[in-house]
C-alpha cells in the first residue's frame, strides 16, 4: 500500500508482542487512529464523524425499537403507539431514530457536496467515491424501508408509489414489482421483508463504511487545497500532516457535539417537524392521501422523477424512437436513477487537472448554482405536480444533468485555474503566519 | 386569549377522507390559539386537561374513541393527573367487550384502568387518539414550513378552529346538500353552485359529516370556568394533544437537559481543541512559554 509514511505500532510488553505476532489488531487500530491527516482540513471535513455517529445511533436505537415492534399489518401501527406510550423512554428513542434519519441525510449531503467542491472524487480517490455512492444508495433504501414500518398512511401509500416505479419498466416491470412486494399489492409480505431488510442493510452499510475508510486511508485524505501530502520521506510528510488522534478527533468531536445540541433541540422540542401528519393515521388501502409526499431527503430526486411528463419534448422524442417502449413514467424513473448515476460518474466526467474548487474561478460559480439547484429541486418536489412547478422542476433537473454531463467536462478545457500552493504546509502557514517552525516538532503524537 | 390568524395550507390541512377532493379556493384560517404546551418550555395545563377530559367524555365520546390511550394514563404525571380512585371510577363509566368472558363467547364488562378507552362508536367517526398529531394547522409561507417551525405543527389549533368553525352555509349552496358547512374543514363535499366562473371555490372550508358538536354550556365545569364554545374547543383540543403525545412534558425536559449538557460539553471541547492546536497554529505561544 502506498500510504503516507508514518510511525507504526511497536509492541513493547511481552503480552503485546504475543498478541501482535498472532493478530496485529492493536497495530491496525493504532495505525487507523494515528493516520497522518492533512493539517489544513477545514470544518467541512467533520461530516464523516457525524455520519459514523449517525450510523451507530440508528443501529442502537433501532435494536431497542425492534424489541417492542411487531411487523404485522394489523399490529404495526399499534405497536409503535405502544412504544410511544408504554415503553420507558420509548417516545424519545423513537424520536431519536426518526429524526436521526434526517440528521444522517443532512450530514451525507454536506459530505457529498464537500467532495464535489474540493474534487475529493478525483484520482486517486475514485474508489472511495464509488463506495460512498453505494453507501448513499443503501442509505436511501434503508430509510425508505424504515419509513414503511410504522404502517401509517404515508408509509403505506408511499410504498405503493415507490415500488410502482419498478412497475414502469417495460415488459418485466410488473413482474419485478410483484417480486419486490411478494404480492400484487402492498401488504403483509412487503411489511415483513422491508422489516427484515431494514434490519440487515445498516450492517452492510457499516461494512462498506469500513471499506470507505480503508480506501481513503490508502490514498490519504483530500484537503481544501487538493494538493497531495509529500510522501518522499516521513519527515516531509510530517510537515504536511498531523496524526488523526488527538488533533482531528477533538476537533471533530467538538463539531459533533455542537450539531448534536441542535439535534437534541429538534428531538426534544419539535420532533414531528420533519415528519408528515398523515403518518399518524393508520395505513388504509381504501383511502389514498390527496398528496403523497416523500420525506424531505428524497424530495430532490422525487422532483427529477416527476419533471418528465408526457408533454415534454424529449420524452415524446424518446417515446417515438423507442417505439413507445419508453413511456413518460419510465423516462422519469430512468432520469431519477440517472441523476444519481451522473453524480457517481463525476470522477470521469470532470476533466480538470485541478482538484480543489478553491483554485477554479469558473467552476466555483457553477458549483454554487448546483447547490442552489439542489434546494430548488427539494422545494419543488414537495409541491403539487402542476402548473408552474412542472416548468421549475424541468429547468432544475436540466441543470442537474448539464452540470455533470456538460459543464464539468467543458470547464476542464476552457477554464484557467489559479495558482495552487506548492505544499499543504505553505497553505497552512499562509493561514497562520505566526507559526513557529520549531513548533512542528512538538506536533508528534502525544501518546 | 391571544390569537393570531395564520393561513391554513390546503396541503397539510387536508383530511384524509374517501373522495375528499382538493380544490384551490380561499384559504381557511386556523386560529393560532395560545396553548400552555406551546413552545420549547411549555407544558400541559393540568386543569385544562381535566376540563378537556370532561368535554371529551360528555360530548365527543358519544361517537368517537381513543383506542390507543390506556385509561390508567389519566393518572400519570404530565397528564390530567387524576387520583387513583378517580381513575378507577372513571374506567367503570365505560363498558367494554371482553372476548375472554362467557367461556370464550365474550361479554361486556365495566372497564378497568388497564383497559384502553373504547373505540369509536359511530362508523365514520375517526378515532381521536392521534388526531392532534395527524393534522397540521400551518405550513406556509410557500410550503417552506417556517410557520410550523415558529408556531408548532398546529394540530390542536386546527382541532379548536374546526370545532369553532361552524357557520351559516353560503347562500349559493342547496339546502339539502350533505353535511354541515364548516369554514375550516377542507376535505368534505362542496356544492358545484359555489364555484366561481374560473372554477375556484368562492368560500373557504367545505361540508363536514359531523354536525356541530359544541354550542356553549355543553358541560358544567367544576372549576366554574365559563363553558363558551371557544373555551370548550380549546380545552378539548389541549386534551387531545395530551392523548396524542402523553410524554410531551418529559420529552421537553429531556430535550432541555440534553441541550444544556451538550452545550457545556461543546464549550469544554472548544477550549480543549483551541489549546491543542495553539502550538501548531502558532497562536498563544507566549502563554505557553
Amino acid at each position: 500500500m502506498s500510504g503516507i509514511p508514518h510511525d507504526h505500532y511497536e509492541p513493547n510488553s511481552k503480552t503485546e508482542k504475543w498478541l501482535h505476532s498472532r493478530l496485529p489488531i492493536v497495530g491496525l487500530l493504532y495505525d487507523t487512529l494515528m493516520i497522518p491527516t492533512p493539517k489544513n482540513l477545514n470544518w467541512m471535513w467533520i461530516w464523516g464523524i457525524v455520519l459514523v455517529f449517525c450510523l451507530v445511533m440508528q443501529i442502537v436505537t433501532g435494536i431497542v425499537l425492534v424489541m417492542h415492534y411487531t411487523p404485522h399489518v394489523d399490529m404495526a401501527f399499534a405497536s409503535v403507539e405502544h412504544i410511544m406510550r408504554n415503553v420507558n423512554g420509548g417516545d424519545i428513542i423513537r424520536y431519536l431514530h426518526m429524526n436521526g434519519a434526517s440528521l444522517f441525510f443532512v450530514a451525507v449531503y454536506a459530505h457529498i457536496f464537500r467532495g464535489l467542491y474540493y474534487g475529493s472524487y478525483k484520482a486517486p480517490r475514485e474508489v472511495t467515491w464509488i463506495i460512498g455512492m453505494l453507501i448513499y444508495l443503501l442509505m436511501m433504501a434503508t430509510a425508505f424501508m424504515g419509513y414503511v414500518l410504522p404502517w401509517g398512511q404515508m408509509s403505506f401509500h408511499g410504498t405503493a408509489v415507490i415500488t410502482g416505479l419498478f412497475g414502469t419498466i417495460p415488459f418485466i416491470g410488473e413482474g419485478i414489482q410483484t417480486w419486490l412486494l411478494g404480492a400484487s399489492s402492498v401488504g403483509q409480505p412487503a411489511l415483513n421483508r422491508f422489516f427484515s431488510l431494514h434490519y440487515l442493510l445498516p450492517f452492510i452499510i457499516l461494512g462498506l463504511v469500513i471499506v470507505h475508510v480503508w480506501a481513503f486511508h490508502t490514498t490519504g485524505n483530500n484537503n481544501p487545497t487538493g494538493v497531495e501530502v509529500r510522501r518522499t520521506s516521513k519527515a516531509e510528510a510530517e510537515k504536511d500532516t498531523l496524526p488523526f488522534w488527538p488533533y482531528f478527533v477533538i476537533k471533530d468531536l467538538f463539531a459533533l457535539v455542537v450539531i448534536l445540541a441542535v439535534f437534541f433541540a429538534l428531538v426534544g422540542f419539535h420532533p414531528n417537524y420533519l415528519g408528515h401528519p398523515d403518518n399518524y393515521i393508520e395505513g388504509n388501502p381504501l383511502v389514498t392521501p390527496a398528496f403523497i409526499v416523500p420525506e424531505w431527503y428524497f424530495l430532490p430526486f422525487y422532483a427529477v422523477l416527476r419533471a418528465f411528463t408526457a408533454d415534454v419534448g424529449i420524452v415524446q422524442l424518446v417515446n417515438f424512437l423507442s417505439g413507445g417502449i419508453i413511456t413518460a413514467d419510465f423516462f422519469g424513473v430512468l432520469a431519477m436513477f440517472g441523476s444519481i448515476a451522473v453524480m457517481a460518474l463525476a470522477p470521469w466526467l470532470d476533466t480538470s487537472s485541478v482538484r480543489s474548487g478553491r483554485y477554479r474561478p469558473m467552476f466555483k460559480w457553477w458549483f454554487w448554482l448546483l447547490v442552489i439547484d439542489f434546494f430548488v429541486l427539494m422545494w419543488v418536489g414537495s409541491q403539487p405536480a402542476e402548473g408552474i412547478y412542472g416548468t421549475i422542476s424541468l429547468i432544475a433537473t436540466t441543470y442537474w444533468f448539464a452540470y455533470f454531463l456538460v459543464i464539468l467536462p467543458l470547464l476542464g478545457v476552457i477554464e484557467k485555474p489559479l495558482p495552487q500552493p506548492e505544499t499543504i504546509e505553505d497553505d497552512f502557514n499562509a493561514h497562520y503566519p505566526n507559526t513557529d517552525k520549531s513548533g512542528e516538532a512538538a506536533a508528534t503524537p502525544a501518546e | 386569549m391571544k390569537k393570531t390568524n395564520i393561513h391554513l395550507s390546503a396541503l397539510t390541512a387536508l383530511m384524509v377522507t374517501a373522495g375528499g377532493a382538493f380544490a384551490a379556493g380561499p384559504a381557511p384560517e386556523v386560529t393560532n390559539y395560545d396553548f400552555a404546551h406551546d413552545g420549547p418550555f411549555g407544558s400541559y395545563d393540568q386543569a385544562q386537561l381535566q376540563r378537556g377530559l370532561q368535554v371529551y367524555t360528555e360530548v365527543c365520546a358519544a361517537c368517537h374513541g381513543l383506542q390507543y390511550v390506556p385509561i390508567r394514563s389519566l393518572g400519570d404525571d404530565g397528564g390530567p393527573g387524576l387520583p387513583g380512585d378517580q381513575v378507577r371510577a372513571y374506567a367503570e363509566f365505560y363498558e367494554i367487550w371482553d372476548p375472554t368472558l362467557e367461556d370464550g363467547f365474550g361479554d361486556f364488562r365495566p372497564a378497568t384502568p388497564n383497559d384502553h378507552f373504547p373505540m369509536s362508536q359511530l362508523e365514520g367517526a375517526p378515532d381521536l387518539s392521534l388526531m392532534a398529531k395527524a393534522r397540521a394547522g400551518f405550513s406556509g409561507p410557500y410550503q417552506l414550513g417556517i410557520n410550523q417551525l415558529l408556531y408548532g405543527m398546529g394540530g390542536p389549533e386546527y382541532i379548536a378552529s374546526l370545532l369553532t368553525g361552524y357557520a351559516d352555509p353560503p347562500s349559493c349552496a342547496p339546502d339539502d346538500f350533505d353535511g354541515t358547512y364548516n369554514a375550516v374543514f377542507t376535505a368534505g363535499g362542496y356544492p358545484e353552485q359555489c364555484y366561481d366562473e374560473n372554477g375556484e371555490r368562492k368560500y373557504p372550508g367545505s361540508w363536514i359529516g359531523m354536525t356541530q358538536p359544541l354550542w356553549g354550556d355543553d358541560v358544567l365545569y367544576a372549576d366554574d370556568t365559563e363553558a363558551t364554545i371557544e373555551q370548550q374547543a380549546v380545552d378539548v383540543a389541549s386534551f387531545l394533544m395530551w392523548a396524542a403525545e402523553p410524554g410531551l412534558n418529559a420529552r421537553k425536559q429531556a430535550g432541555f437537559t440534553g441541550v444544556v449538557m451538550l452545550s457545556v460539553l461543546a464549550v469544554l471541547l472548544y477550549l480543549t481543541n483551541k489549546r491543542l492546536w495553539a502550538p501548531i497554529k502558532g497562536k498563544g505561544r507566549q502563554e505557553e512559554a
